[in-house]
């Protein structure tokens, strides 16, 4: 397991500073971290591609975001990606669960979780699966992406990797 | 009045301000009255001027932004109406241009005919909200949205009478990003 507090604490010294998301259980840990943290300013968004957009608009302003969503708002997100960060070039790091990983899940999450690093390579969005050793592995990654390439970058987790609080 | 008499009388009202413009005819239609650094164009992820330009403003507290948005867009993103509310950006002014039809695709319609999208706003918490239907209304309203605190609503009822002949944004989407990147910056 990857302590929530610590994942935060790692983001926020690698520079990220503007917050939002749509929960799903597998992030609730790492969502009540960051709603503890009232400097942090955690903003709930309604749906993903609003966050999508919200984060767009801040990075725009100077900031460095951080979207959290559940994989099935992907599918939500995916025009929201393709025609405004993927062709302004407009990073964000998005961490995204992986709901329906390996076929184990509730109905809804199934397809989703078979497609999910597929539609995820195929539409160009280039991530990484977090882990609880490589975390700073992957956030170096990420931040490479983000300020040399201006992409999106996704860390994908797994039921497991964050406690859930619920 | 139609939209271009609206983006008319509008742009020599804008100073520095931050301005995300929705895709469609908005963007079009503005570029081709005043193109300015300071304008966002979207060309494609609909529904998405509101939340763009809630971030923009949420990160340059200081400075005024505005988001200039279709009827088919806020309605496409009305929770993003909640989320703007909720955040209240003091900063923020939020003019819709409200023609009632998906105008670059056909014209076909919303639902803006029956629904008032600025008593939506206000329900859901924006400080002020107005409509106007004339041009000569535009500037008083705007001077006094501008001057309150936000975030605030403004919509401009217009005919559906886009020249489609009118010639696309020609900044590419990169270009668009960095002069109004710079422009916030700078």
């Amino acid at each position: 397991m990857l302590s929530s507090k610590i994942f935060v604490d790692k983001l926020r010294g690698n520079g990220f500073d503007f917050f939002t998301g749509v929960p799903c259980s597998l992030l609730s840990g790492l969502i009540a971290e960051l709603e503890a943290i009232p400097e942090i300013g955690y903003i709930p968004s309604v749906r993903e591609d609003a966050g999508v957009g919200l984060c767009a608009g801040a990075y725009m302003g100077g900031k460095q975001p951080v979207l959290l969503m559940q994989n099935s708002g992907f599918g939500y997100s995916l025009n929201a990606f393709t025609s405004l960060n993927l062709i302004y070039k407009i990073p964000v790091l998005v961490v995204m669960s992986w709901r329906g990983f390996g076929g184990k899940d509730a109905p809804e999450h199934i397809i989703m979780g078979d497609i999910n690093e597929p539609l995820l390579k195929t539409s160009g969005m280039e991530y990484a699966v977090l882990d609880e050793n490589n975390s700073d592995q992957v956030l170096a990654t990420a931040l490479k992406k983000i300020n040399d390439e201006r992409v999106p970058y996704t860390l994908l987790v797994k039921k497991g990797l964050f406690d859930e609080r619920h | 009045m139609k939209g271009i008499e609206a983006f008319k009388v509008l742009a020599p009202l804008l100073k520095n301000e931050p301005t995300v413009l929705a895709n469609g005819f908005i963007s079009r239609a503005f570029f081709n009255v005043t193109d300015r650094k300071e304008n966002f164009y979207m060309i494609g992820s609909m529904g998405l001027a509101s939340s763009i330009g809630l971030g923009v403003a949420l990160a340059q507290p200081e400075r005024k932004t505005l988001i200039l948005d279709g009827d088919g867009n806020v309605l496409m993103a009305m929770g993003t109406l909640a989320m703007i509310a909720t955040c209240a950006p003091k900063n923020l002014i939020h003019i819709v241009i409200d023609n009632e039809v998906y105008e670059s695709t056909g014209s076909q319609r919303t639902l803006s005919h029956e629904i008032k999208l600025e008593e939506v706003a206000k329900s859901a918490g924006y400080k002020q909200a107005m409509r106007v239907t004339r041009p000569e209304e535009i500037q008083p309203a705007y001077e006094k949205l501008y001057q309150a605190e936000g975030p605030v609503f403004l919509l401009i009822k217009v005919e559906p009478a886009f020249d489609a002949s009118q010639g696309r944004v020609t900044h590419t989407p990169e270009q668009i990003r960095d002069r109004f990147m710079e422009s916030i910056a700078g």
